[in-house]
């Protein structure tokens, strides 16, 4: 039961870092696509504005999952991390570029150097995600065997699931990132971005639910079992609350319900996680089940604990954090004087 | 020929993970040791200001808030990778034993989580909050770091110490997470980082003013911030040498191995001399400054105390004498340096209430900072190549943890080549935050007024 616990608590930290720090990667691939200097610079000042106090708190959930992960299951994290090693390493290089060169395009004020720095933010901000859904099509798709190195090391994250859940990734972070600033953006009063973005929102939105059938039909012919639970199992619920989650959302949008349309294209995301993982569940790698791989219960029960006691502090916390900036910024009435 | 060419091509990259490690642990740690000690010196700098109203500490506590968000980033993606790169290289260490560091870790998570969040809060919200709870929402963060380097520190400690479960056939059977966690070696060594945190910290963000105290003598801003960080690293040094002293004793009690590679004792013996300097060749220390009995009695109170040589140990299990020497004197060295560049402030401050008037003063603490860091990463030479050739002290081999995966010498130089863009990119960004004349309102809002440095 413990052991349950702590995948659910895995799971729920992979969803939460999916809806907020894949929002925060999507930030990254709308300023890529804003354009010009001059014209996508509102742009990307609303991206910047709406991600600069939360992103790092969001990274945070990566970190949970992965000590979750060599807590909770360390064989599997042994297995997946050794035989992925090649598009992790890409991807916590693309995590090293994308935090340090947001960071530092804060800091400059030169054209030159917040183009450089920019270019890097938002070029790793789609090469990370990519890299970490095709780890994800990798374990979803069987290639990861138990064992240290005992995959493929190209093959295990370069087949058609890896593809697809590589795209699925970046398209899910563009989609949620553009719901997100089109609220954003209506909220400092600024229409013609929040317009902007809806019209992006929208076609992020039919893009992924491309993606998504797609998706299904590779998983049809490439991981057979994980598409039986998916569409005739104990996951249909999920995959049938994604999909009309997200049709929901491109109505929500349509009508410019932009606040209601958070909730659903979160939804729509953590259906399609959700179903994956029930899909899959009990079995983590070919012939290990939870059972097989779990730590020992002393483990997980403080490390729960732990986490318990850790959720007292966090959720109060996080809650301010976002209420704070969630609120309209009023300017500062008063600057401090420099004539002391 | 196959075994042969198999074995080679293993060496080089058990050789390329050591080293990958190595340098991005060894880089984080210097990020991460602003992160545990800046926020401290930040917020005494914002409550004197909010205080006394001294405009200079309120600018000060507003520009290390810049650069702590500028270095916060960074530590907290060079961290991601750090646990990124614990399953990446060493899948055998963590796919048996991550069971048994996964509690401080745990925590850790929860410590980063606050310091994340409040770090977002502090700086972001700056004129949002008044000044009493803005001060406030800056404690989580000095707390949280200061906590995250204790977790981090008790699983290291494990790895020196591995206490607190039951093996059997290489399967863990039975854990006791939190006597892994508070394992003996638990104490001293977290107590010695976290204090040579605060050293680089403080070091650091002094010299930083001390360049400036060069380019304009006695300008009243920068004298401020060089003596408010500098005091309190001033403070923390000579304590520091206290708790070294009891790391030593610690390691001499339980890692007679280590000890003997630190002063290069090969032959077990009583009343053995500590060796200043030398290099040892052919299992002997040579040219090195001997003070009789002077091991003895450091490492166990008693000059004629008996001192394990590496001869006991076969060859295949000593660590690499001469690093470990040579790090182990560079980290006491500088050690006492500091501490001396601190009394000579203490000194001059007791006579005239004033920095020392030597400009070799100013140019000493210029250089204190990369001092620190140069102590700091000695000692932890000491402590991990001191730990070869195991990675679980005693248990688990480094070659046994290793990925066995080809390639990891791609791996290394692609990293290496991202690492160094990163600290070119963040020693640039730093120095014009440093050399940057207006101060935002919040510290990361760019909403730049044309206020001027005093």
């Amino acid at each position: 039961m413990l052991a349950e616990i702590m995948l659910a608590a895995l799971w729920i930290g992979l969803t939460a870092y999916v809806l907020f720090g894949g929002a925060d990667f999507g930030g990254g691939v709308w300023d890529l696509l804003a354009g010009g200097a001059v014209k996508g610079g509102r742009q990307r000042e609303l991206v910047e504005h709406s991600i600069g106090p939360v992103w790092e708190a969001n990274h945070v959930w990566l970190i949970f999952v992965i000590v979750l992960a060599w807590t909770g299951v360390p064989p599997v994290f042994a297995a997946v991390a050794s035989t992925l090693y090649i598009p992790l390493t890409l991807a916590a290089l693309g995590i090293i570029a994308r935090g340090s060169a947001f960071a530092f395009r804060k800091a400059s004020t030169e054209l030159w150097q917040r183009r450089l720095f920019g270019a890097t933010f938002a070029f790793s901000s789609v090469v990370t995600p990519f890299f970490l859904g095709t780890a994800a099509g990798a374990i979803a798709s069987r290639r990861v065997p138990p064992g240290i190195a005992r995959g493929d090391l190209v093959t295990s994250w370069l087949n058609p699931t890896s593809v697809v859940a590589g795209l699925l990734a970046v398209g899910t972070a563009a989609y949620l990132a553009a719901v997100y600033l089109t609220r954003d953006a209506e909220r400092s009063g600024e229409q013609d971005l929040a317009e902007a973005f809806r019209r992006r929102a929208l076609a992020a939105g039919a893009v992924v639910g491309l993606l998504s059938a797609a998706g299904l039909l590779v998983l049809h012919a490439d991981a057979p079992g994980l598409f039986a639970e998916l569409t005739s199992g104990r996951a249909l619920p999920f995959l049938v609350l994604s999909i009309v989650a997200g049709l929901a959302s491109l109505v929500l949008l349509w009508f410019r319900a932009y606040l209601a349309v958070r909730l659903s294209a979160a939804l729509a995301v953590a259906g399609l996680l959700w179903g994956w993982g029930v899909g899959q569940y009990p079995t983590l790698l070919p012939g290990v089940t939870l059972r097989d791989a779990a730590a020992t219960d002393s483990v997980l029960a403080a490390s729960l604990g732990a986490l318990a006691v850790g959720a007292l502090l966090l959720v109060p916390s996080l809650w301010w954090l976002y209420a704070t900036f969630q609120r309209g910024h009023r300017p500062p009435e008063q600057p401090i004087h420099g004539d002391g | 020929m196959t075994t042969y060419l198999l074995a080679e091509v293993t060496g080089a990259d058990l050789a390329a993970a050591r080293m990958q490690m190595a340098l991005s642990l060894g880089w984080h740690i210097v990020i991460a040791c602003f992160g545990v000690g800046m926020p401290a010196i930040t917020l005494i700098a914002e409550w004197r200001g909010h205080r006394t109203g001294d405009v200079r500490y309120r600018l000060l506590a507003r520009r290390w808030a810049r650069a702590m968000g500028v270095l916060f980033a960074v530590g907290a993606v060079s961290g991601t990778i750090l646990s990124f790169e614990m399953g990446l290289l060493w899948p055998g260490l963590m796919g048996v034993y991550g069971q048994v560091i996964g509690l401080p870790f745990s925590m850790e998570g929860i410590a980063f989580f606050i310091e994340a969040i409040f770090l977002g809060i502090y700086l972001y919200a700056w004129d949002r909050l008044r000044p009493v709870p803005h001060l406030l929402s800056g404690v989580p963060i000095m707390i949280a770091g200061v906590a995250s380097a204790f977790f981090v520190v008790t699983a290291n400690a494990w790895m020196q110490q591995p206490t607190g479960f039951d093996e059997v056939n290489g399967r863990i059977v039975a854990v006791n997470p939190w006597a892994a966690m508070f394992n003996p070696a638990t104490p001293s060594q977290t107590v010695h980082m976290i204090l040579a945190a605060f050293m680089v910290a403080g070091f650091g963000m002094a010299g930083v003013h001390a360049v400036a105290l060069l380019r304009r003598p006695g300008d009243r801003y920068h004298r401020l911030g060089l003596l408010l960080p500098f005091t309190v690293a001033a403070i923390v040094a000579p304590v520091q040498v206290v708790v070294g002293d009891w790391s030593a004793h610690f390691v001499a009690q339980n890692q007679p191995v280590k000890l003997a590679a630190m002063e290069g004792v090969f032959r077990t013996a009583r009343g053995v001399p500590l060796s200043v300097g030398g290099v040892a060749v052919d299992g002997e220390m040579r040219y090195a400054l001997e003070i009789p009995y002077g091991l003895s009695l450091l490492a166990h109170w008693n000059p004629n105390a008996e001192i394990i040589g590496l001869n006991r140990t076969p060859p295949a299990d000593r660590p690499p004498v001469n690093v470990i020497h040579w790090a182990f004197q560079i980290m006491v060295g500088v050690g006492f340096a500091l501490v001396a560049l601190g009394a000579w402030l203490a000194v001059g401050w007791k006579r005239r209430r004033d920095l020392p008037r030597s400009p070799w003063f100013l140019r000493a603490t210029a250089v204190s900072g990369v001092a620190a860091v140069l102590a700091l990463e000695a000692g932890w030479t000491v402590t991990e190549v001191g730990r070869q050739p195991w990675t679980v002290y005693g248990v688990l081999r480094t070659s046994d943890a290793v990925n066995p995966a080809p390639g990891l010498v791609y791996g290394f130089v692609l990293v290496s080549v991202v690492y160094v863009a990163l600290t070119v990119a963040t020693v640039y960004v730093l120095r014009r935050l440093a050399r940057a004349v207006p101060v935002p309102l919040a510290p990361q809002e760019h909403d730049v007024t044309g206020y001027k440095v005093i």
